[in-house]
């Protein structure tokens, strides 16, 4: 089975996404909440790295958090999942661990 | 080190615990609370090890000296992990590099490894707990 990242800081002003790519390893899942969501966003300068992470990796955000901060489906990333509440407790089910970088 | 025998002993119970270090030493609580755990848990007999990622790392700068800013210099008792039973320190090579650090500029022989390597250590834990 294989690991659950966490990512719940903005990849503008903090290390905690970047560091997350750079130890994740293939097969591994990741999931964007509270201000991480902002990386889920189409165009900017965070986008290409997503969707390079993807290519291994898959990519969730909390469709919640996203829709607090004024976004959605339309302004997310193609091959990003947004997921509800429900859909967090089935993800950490299903992987062997998780790691919070915050 | 001649550890304990009782801790030499397999522990059929045991998981595998990472506490994964990301937070510099004297700015807030966490490092200290880190530690704590990774004494507890070495108490318990569990399989610890200590990963220093990012700012984590100057937590084991050697020649802190908090003498001026009245908080506890606990650099010094990484050194006693070991009698805990806790002899797993991995640093994140990249993070030391980033800062202009290598291996001899910390209080204890912690073990640098690469960014892959460290996370293929992560994939191997039971319970990873952040600080």
């Amino acid at each position: 089975m294989n690991m659950l990242h966490t990512v719940s800081k903005s990849p503008f002003g903090h290390t905690a996404l970047e560091t997350c790519l750079r130890l994740a390893r293939k097969g591994a899942s990741i999931l964007l909440i509270e201000d991480a969501v902002y990386a889920a966003l189409r165009q900017t300068t965070i986008a290409d790295k997503i969707t390079t992470a993807m290519k291994e990796l898959s990519v969730y955000a909390l469709e919640p958090d996203l829709r607090a901060r004024g976004f959605g489906q339309g302004q997310v990333i193609d091959g990003v999942k947004l997921i509800d509440y429900d859909g967090f407790v089935d993800l950490v089910v299903e992987h062997q661990s998780v790691q919070a970088w915050f | 080190m001649s550890a304990n025998p009782d801790i030499a002993l397999p522990n059929k119970r045991a998981k595998k615990f990472m506490l994964v270090n990301r937070r510099p030493p004297h700015g807030s609580i966490y490092a200290q609370e880190a530690l704590e755990v990774a004494l507890i848990a070495g108490a318990f007999d569990q399989d610890v090890s200590l990963a220093f990622i990012d700012d984590g790392v100057y937590q084991l700068v050697v020649g802190q000296d908090t003498q001026g800013t009245d908080s506890k210099n606990f650099s010094r008792t990484f050194r006693a992990l070991e009698d805990f039973g806790i002899s797993k320190l991995y640093v994140e090579r990249e993070s030391l590099q980033a800062r202009g650090l290598d291996a001899a500029d910390l209080v204890v022989a912690a073990q640098a490894v690469s960014a892959q390597a460290l996370g293929e250590l992560m994939a191997r834990q039971d319970v990873l707990l952040s600080f």
